[in-house]
């Protein structure tokens, strides 16, 4: 499948190789290899194993260096003078074999008899010879490719997130001006939104007070614009971006040090647009302007700025599901997923306008009438409202939220029952709240309806409904398959090199993914030809990261595990521009950094991105792509709600 | 929790209101589980939440409305003070401001809740003030213990964010007869005191004449199984007379 995509967008297939002139003659011993080229900072350095022969496909980066990481960390690198002498495909010794078993470079670099390149390409000649792989290449490849994603990358070096693990904490109060002022400046994200005549909203760092000035600068700034009739999109200062959506009497920033592309940046604004029509609707959000342009806004929000710092906070630590726009479900066989939707219809209330069981933000099951359907970022305002921030779980007993669902309607409120499944299992209280927000593995259901007055009729449907389902052992059956999280990578695909996917069904508009824990913890299994003592070291190194990181910390919290996210999430938010970038028509993309490989695969009905560590080659790549697009079809009944339970 | 005893057991409609941030949820955190929580983030709408008390001779049952105290959910309120038996109104008592806005909600009631409503107002966050840990400033109708132990709290002002005096609001709460109670949901001074006060304040007849019609309100539900979920309030599901 892959090879297929491929070979279209490979339009000039196999005829231009890259023939690398100084590839690696003998494999360097690998703990102090040799001393590599000074000053480069590690994260631009753009490496591919030997002399991939991506360049003219989609490989993203045109290749000088070749670097192999070593999973104690040190690095081997080796300048390839690539010169593009391409072997002309008219004479008629092109490798036939472009489509046979294995896409590897090596391979394809191997298939080049020196012979074949053209007169004149003498170097190439001399360095052909040394292209064969002697055991002890093979043997160090084999090592090099259980280096996981930024495993190459220290802790704590200057990089492009120094300081991520601060991104979250509240600027001190107590401190003099300047210092929080500093702070405020070493905030990689910051959002900001103000009304049309320059009052501020809402920022998500720093006290109004503090931002207060820049709110201004910044009203300046679009409003100049704006009365030119050419309204501002964005900006870049240094290696800020700035991006700007005007809605209505709002205008919305967002700036970023984090490298999202303009498009996402957009997205995520408008999120937190919808967010604030959740509370206000559209009416009434233009009514107050269209009364007093100069009204403070912040009174009518009163209350929400948690949401909107909840919502932002995602962003910041990288959400899936804003960069696919897509829901995710929790995995259940069909047949459970199918008794749990039809108890759910059979105690429908007659006021009901949707139902949905959520555990831990993952959708179990949605009943709905038959000519509405629910809106994904309409879902996402509802799962950061009661998974995000610590409103409504944190208060305990049943909720009774008056919300506006902007992609819905936009101009009215409905009213939302929310109630959590108590763990019977668990030794609590019967009406003793959590007493924290909630977790990954609560349940909550959540039933939605037009009539303010039907929470009584919204709460019988509940007691049915929660009667019948732990009657059936349907809740423990959803319980356990929250708590399960995720399939690993190796559940997917057993023995595949990488180390986490994303894949998007567009159809259902819901994706899934691999688990994140797995991310920085279990060594991909060892590839055939490594030898035991290798294997060791690789584990042992492993697993004393792992360790380390676990015992001082949780993981979701652990600095090292929240920038680990972020750079998956970095990578994925460029591959997903880049993918989808404005005439890129691009089916696969494949790109390789010093800290990660990453691939893109999007057909019309899915999409499908997954990282590995750097060294991993395209063939194995495209290997494990296949086999997670093949067990997503499979599975595609369990993975995604289809269609949902229609009344 | 799920005592079957034989006393009479009914249930009471309790509606909190008052400003924001003056601590209402806190106020029912502490009485339903005994928890508090710092910086808790604001409610959102309303929150249902049930706890018993249980007197010498019967067993109430608060349906509790927890309600959002943002400005923008004021309209709501009606729908959850309509055919309550008891009201809580809330006040900061480091916060002028909300002192007014309880009076607002006072008034309120009176003039468009049910006519015999048990009005309790209570003055959140005593922990913030001088006498705080000593518990001294409570007052009124009934049910506190240990008022001799405020005078030893002494008077020194430093660190007292007290902007209400026990007097003013005692005062204003004689006037329009309401209970009134001095708390901290912090410390969970005086919390459980303010419930039982309006537990014993609800008169025998209110009670009888809602029990009637919520009894029968659950008997006519009644359904296979329907009881299997509700180990949390045992016999009674009355959802009072909505």
């Amino acid at each position: 499948m892959v090879r297929e995509a491929e070979a279209e967008t490979t339009s000039d297939g196999p005829a231009k190789v890259t023939p690398d002139t100084s590839a690696p003659p003998d494999p360097p011993d690998p703990p102090p290899p040799s001393p590599p080229p000074p000053p480069l900072p590690p994260r631009r350095i753009l490496s591919t194993e030997g002399a991939a022969p991506s360049k003219p496909t989609t490989a993203v980066s045109s290749i000088d260096i070749a670097t192999l990481s070593f999973p104690d960390g040190s690095r081997g690198t080796f300048t390839a003078a690539t010169q593009a002498v391409s072997t002309p495909s008219a004479s008629g010794y092109v490798t036939p074999s472009r489509d046979a078993a294995d896409l590897s470079d090596a391979m394809s670099i191997m298939s080049f008899a020196p012979t074949m390149r053209p007169p004149g390409d003498l170097a190439s000649l001399v360095a052909g010879g040394l292209h064969r792989k002697s055991r002890a290449w093979n043997l160090l490849r084999a090592q090099a490719e259980a280096v996981q994603p930024f495993e190459s990358i220290e802790l704590g070096a200057p990089g492009d997130l120094a300081g991520f693990e601060r991104e979250f904490d509240d600027i001190p109060a107590d401190q003099p001006d300047d210092v929080r002022m500093a702070i405020w400046k070493s905030k990689m994200k910051h959002y900001m939104i103000l009304s049309s005549a320059g009052k501020p909203i809402y920022s998500r760092h720093g006290d109004l007070s503090l931002v207060n000035g820049y709110m201004g600068v910044v009203q300046t700034i679009i409003s100049f614009y704006e009365g030119a009739n050419d309204p501002l999109l964005g900006l870049t200062a240094g290696n800020v971006r700035f991006v700007i959506a005007i809605e209505g009497p709002l205008y919305l920033v967002a700036i970023s040090k984090l490298g999202e592309s303009d498009a996402q940046l957009r997205s995520q604004l408008e999120a937190l647009y919808m967010q604030i029509l959740s509370t206000l609707t559209l009416p009434k959000l233009q009514h107050i302007f269209a009364h007093r342009p100069s009204t403070d806004l912040r009174k009518p929000l009163e209350g929400t700025e948690s949401l909107l710092s909840s919502l932002a906070d995602s962003f910041t630590r990288g959400s899936p599901s804003t960069l696919l726009g897509a829901l995710e479900c929790l995995r259940l066989r069909k047949s459970q997923r199918h008794a749990i939707t039809s108890v759910f219809l059979k105690s429908r209330s007659e006021k009901l306008l949707y139902g949905l069981i959520v555990a831990g933000g993952r959708l179990v099951s949605v009943v709905r009438p038959r000519k509405h359907s629910l809106h994904p970022s309409d879902l996402q305002l509802i799962f950061n409202m009661l998974f995000e921030s610590g409103n409504i779980k944190a208060g305990g007993g049943e909720s009774w939220i008056p919300l506006c669902l902007p992609a819905f309607n936009n101009r009215g409120y409905l009213y939302m029952y929310v109630s959590f499944f108590e763990d019977e299992g668990a030794e609590t209280e019967p009406n003793a709240p959590a007493g924290h927000a909630a977790t990954s593995d609560d349940i909550a259901l959540i039933l939605i309806s037009p009539d303010k007055e039907s929470f009584y009729d919204l709460k019988e449907m509940r007691d049915k409904l929660a009667a019948q389902l732990t009657k059936a052992g349907h809740l423990a059956i959803i319980r356990s398959a929250a708590r399960e999280g995720r399939p690993t990578v190796q559940s997917v695909a057993p023995g595949a090199q990488i180390a986490h996917f994303l894949y998007k069904s567009r159809a259902n508009v819901q994706f899934c993914m691999s688990s994140l824990d797995a991310l920085s913890s279990p060594p991909s299994p060892p590839s055939p030809g490594i030898t035991t003592t290798t294997t060791t070291t690789t584990t042992t190194t492993t697993t004393t990261t792992t360790t380390t990181t676990t015992t001082t910390t949780p993981p979701s919290t652990a600095p090292e595990a929240l920038l680990t996210r972020r750079r998956l999430m970095t990578l994925y938010h460029d591959l997903h521009a880049a993918a989808h970038a404005k005439h890129a028509h691009l089916r696969v993309l494949h790109a390789v950094a010093d800290d990660a490989a990453s691939l893109a695969w999007t057909t019309p009905v899915f999409e499908l991105y997954c990282v590995a560590g750097p060294n991993v080659s395209r063939a194995a790549m495209a290997q494990a792509a296949n086999r997670i697009a093949q067990w997503a079809r499979r599975e595609e009944e369990r993975l995604f709600i289809i269609g949902g339970g229609v009344f | 929790m799920a005592d079957s005893a034989p006393k009479p057991s009914s249930s009471v409609k309790l509606v909190l209101l008052g400003e924001a941030a003056v601590g209402k949820s806190s106020l029912v955190l502490r009485f339903v589980s005994n928890d508090f929580q710092e910086n808790k983030e604001p409610t959102i709408g309303a929150a249902f939440l049930t706890q018993k008390c249980n007197l010498p001779t019967r067993t109430i049952k608060f349906e509790i409305w927890d309600t959002a105290g943002q400005e923008r959910f004021a309209s709501l309120a009606p729908m959850y003070y309509r055919n309550a038996q008891a009201a809580l109104v809330v006040y900061d008592l480091t916060k002028p401001t909300s002192l007014i806005k309880a009076k607002h909600w006072v008034a309120e009631l009176q003039r468009q809740a049910s006519p015999g409503i048990v009005i309790a107002l209570v003055g959140n966050k005593l922990d913030l003030t001088n006498d705080g840990a000593a518990g001294g400033g409570a007052a009124g109708a009934g049910a506190c213990d240990d008022d001799d132990a405020a005078a030893a709290a002494g008077e020194d002002a430093a660190g007292d964010a007290r902007k209400i005096t026990t007097e003013e609001a005692k005062e204003y709460a004689d006037e329009e007869g309401l209970l009134f109670f001095e708390t901290s949901a912090k410390t969970g001074y005086n919390v459980t005191e303010v419930f039982t006060a309006i537990a014993n304040a609800i008169p025998e007849t209110s009670l009888k004449t809602n029990r009637g019609p919520g009894a029968a309100h659950g008997a006519r539900h009644e359904q296979p199984g329907i009881d299997l979920g509700r180990q949390d309030d045992g016999a009674s599901r009355d959802n009072c007379a909505c």
